[in-house]
């Protein structure tokens, strides 16, 4: 599994696999790069604004109900954070793409912000709904399962000084890691019942939230999705010239 | 036919330091691999034992695979000699090991916790391992160090009985170990040239 | 394979093998408990399932980055990956001689350590049943840490950071059965989630833990 086969892109021209190729990589980002920020602000812009200043207050929330159009999508990235981690991890272990898991390493500090940024926004909205800063309800609980999950993960990736031998090591990581943080969603799940309302937007939910307020919270996702392919484009750009840099230092040693 | 090299390339710290290496060694034979420190005899012989993956290229070793004795020893300090021995040969599936205790000169040593002994001594038992695992073909990673002039000779008899008994022996060694029928490789002809920028196919020469 | 047990067994029984330090451990988190949360008999005899189980785990992680670190560094885990056992056997080899060290004399322990926490009746005899079902999980998956930890030079402290998220689901499952068992409860469900966890972890790990191995021996 762990072999080291030639890291070359695929032979057939047009395979997805092309764009693992790191000249290759760096050429499409560059050039997709403006545009995909460019969306990202006007859809996050859109969304927030849409979402803060014009959508009714909740008749029993009030406005604290607005919090939903950050708390929402930065849990969900999170999740979809932790999420191509564990794709990327998997090609790089099985196809030895570096381009794969430099960008798993280059999502993991952007997923545990989101993190953060979930279990911050939850206790601000959570002192006014439930009356207290914290509660080890399930969710709250197993987002802070998953930041301890990130903070393995980079802090591995930072103890390992061989950029392969770190890759591998994460990626293994990264699955059995993955594997565990599903069992522990289940074990805090039976452990405490827990005070989140269902989920906010799936469809045959009884309490779901109405239309007014999915609308700015739909483009409020968009928002956070482009914002995160936005900054792993820019993380994995950095991380594919610093290990460039590592390889010509490396070499001017050896001449 | 023994052991077969064919255009192996290997790296340290992700940089290729030899390529090209190729070689056969047959039963009754031993080869020395010579060059400057740095060169990467470790790293060659840690690549044929199977502990790194080569970057190009094959070793065809026999099919039970070989003996492979590094630089640490492998010894625990709390056992004795006669334990750890043991150790080896019961994982290897051999039975006895006062052969090897016998040509190593380790009998009166062999209740001896390991922790008492000294560095000579321990390189001893070391090698001693090699007689009990009844491999063929021993890779042998500067097997002599702190060995006195006596206990070298005790060595040298051990490999020539090994090659007499149809093994092979690839070591890296600096020091003349009174085998004149060993062969000599020198590696400085397979050192790794830098890839001209741009000409590397690995992920690190991509950019250049 | 049996040849390797019996060389750990007796490594950590010899001295300085570290054999007892766990349960010197264990005992001293159990006496501090009460120190820190007040003699009163009723809140110690309601956390005892949850403190007792907590203390199992820590002590269990302490001895954790010994499984190969000492081998790394006298040469021997060379030696193994090139021996005639595959790497996986020797993973599972040193886990379960990590358990037959530290996890079973624990889980032997824990009862006397519960009478100092008063222990509700009915707790003994889940509490140890719950430990033995899970410090095997404990065992394994420290062990998948301490593979991944093996090449780094001060790798103790990422190691626990490494393995106390995974702990999570056996301990929650573990002291969730001791408190059921504790208070009368019906324990089948967390017993047996955490038979599974342990049984799964045992089937998956060792090829985690062996590929983990030869990435860092290379």
């Amino acid at each position: 599994m762990l072999s080291t086969a030639a890291g070359t892109a695929s032979q057939d021209a047009m395979s997805i696999w092309e764009y693992a190729n790191p000249k290759k990589f760096m050429q499409t980002s560059a050039w997709a790069l403006p545009w995909v920020t460019g969306l990202a602000v006007v859809t996050l812009v859109t969304g927030l604004v849409w979402g803060f200043f014009f959508t009714p207050d909740d008749y029993r929330q009030g406005a604290t109900v607005k919090i939903i159009y950050i708390h929402v999508p930065s849990a969900m990235m999170a999740i979809n954070a932790w999420a191509m981690m564990l794709v990327t991890s998997m090609i790089w272990l099985v196809r030895r793409h570096h381009v794969s898991v430099l960008a798993a390493k280059a999502a993991a500090p952007i997923g545990v912000t989101m993190t953060l940024i979930a279990l911050f926004t939850g206790a601000i909205w959570g002192q006014p709904m439930w009356g207290t800063w914290w509660a080890w309800d399930p969710r709250l609980t197993s987002f802070l399962i998953l930041f301890l999950f990130y903070l393995g993960y980079i802090a591995l990736w930072e103890a390992v000084e061989d950029p392969d031998t770190a890759a591998d090591l994460t990626s293994v990581l990264c699955l059995v890691g993955s594997v565990f943080a599903l069992l522990s969603r289940y074990a805090v799940l039976f452990w405490n019942q827990g005070l989140h309302q269902g989920a906010s937007l799936s469809l045959d939910a009884e309490e779901h939230v109405a239309d007014t307020y999915a609308w700015p919270l739909w483009v409020s996702m968009a928002g956070f999705v482009l914002l995160f392919v936005t900054l792993v484009l820019i993380r994995t750009r950095t991380e594919i010239r610093a290990r460039r840099l590592r390889a010509l230092e490396a070499r001017e040693r050896m001449a | 036919m023994m052991l077969s090299v064919h255009d192996l390339a290997v790296s340290r710290g992700g940089i290729a330091i030899l390529e090209r290496v190729g070689f056969v060694l047959d039963p009754g034979e031993a080869l020395v691999l010579r060059g400057p420190n740095g060169i990467g005899k470790t790293t060659l012989l840690r690549s044929i034992a199977g502990l790194q993956p080569p970057v190009a290229g094959r070793a065809e070793l026999p099919p039970e695979g070989a003996a492979y004795a590094g630089h640490a020893d492998g010894l625990k300090a709390t056992l004795s000699v006669a334990e750890n021995l043991t150790f080896w040969a019961r994982i290897y599936g051999q039975g006895d090991i006062a052969p090897a205790l016998h040509a190593m000169d380790l009998e009166g040593l062999a209740e001896r916790p390991a922790q008492n002994l000294s560095a000579g001594q321990k390189r001893r038992l070391g090698l001693a391992r090699l007689l009990v695992t009844g491999r063929r073909l021993w890779l042998l990673d500067e097997p002599t160090v702190s060995l006195d002039t006596a206990s070298v000779a005790l060595f040298a008899a051990a490999i020539r009985a090994h090659l007499a008994s149809g093994g092979a022996a690839l070591m890296a060694t600096h020091i003349d170990l009174g085998l004149e029928e060993a062969r000599i490789l020198d590696l400085t002809p397979f050192r790794a040239t830098l890839p001209a920028p741009g000409q590397g196919g690995g992920f690190d020469e991509a950019f250049a | 394979m049996l040849a390797l047990l019996l060389r750990d067994l007796r490594l950590a029984t010899r001295a300085g093998g570290g054999f007892g330090l766990s349960l010197a451990f264990f005992l001293i988190v159990t006496v501090l408990v009460p120190f820190g949360v007040g003699p009163e008999g009723g809140t110690l005899s309601r956390i005892a399932p949850g403190i007792l189980w907590v203390g199992a785990l820590l002590a269990c992680l302490l001895s954790l980055d010994r499984i190969f670190a000492l081998d790394r560094e006298d040469g021997s885990l060379d030696l193994l990956a090139t021996a005639p056992i595959p790497l996986e056997g020797v993973v599972a080899v040193k886990a379960l001689a990590h358990w037959l060290t530290t996890g079973l004399p624990l889980t032997l322990a824990a009862p006397v350590l519960g009478v100092l926490l008063h222990l509700p009746g009915p707790g003994f005899a889940w509490l140890t049943l719950s430990l033995a079902a899970g410090t095997p999980a404990l065992s394994i998956i420290g062990t998948f840490g301490a593979a991944l930890t093996v090449g780094l030079k001060r790798g103790g402290l990422l190691l626990s950071l490494l393995v106390l998220p995974l702990y999570i689901p056996t301990l929650i499952f573990g002291a969730e059965a001791a408190r059921r068992g504790g208070e009368g409860l019906a324990t089948f469900t967390p017993l047996l989630m955490q038979g599974g966890i342990t049984l799964g972890a045992l089937a998956i790990l060792p090829f985690a833990a062996a590929a983990a191995i030869r990435v860092n021996l290379r």
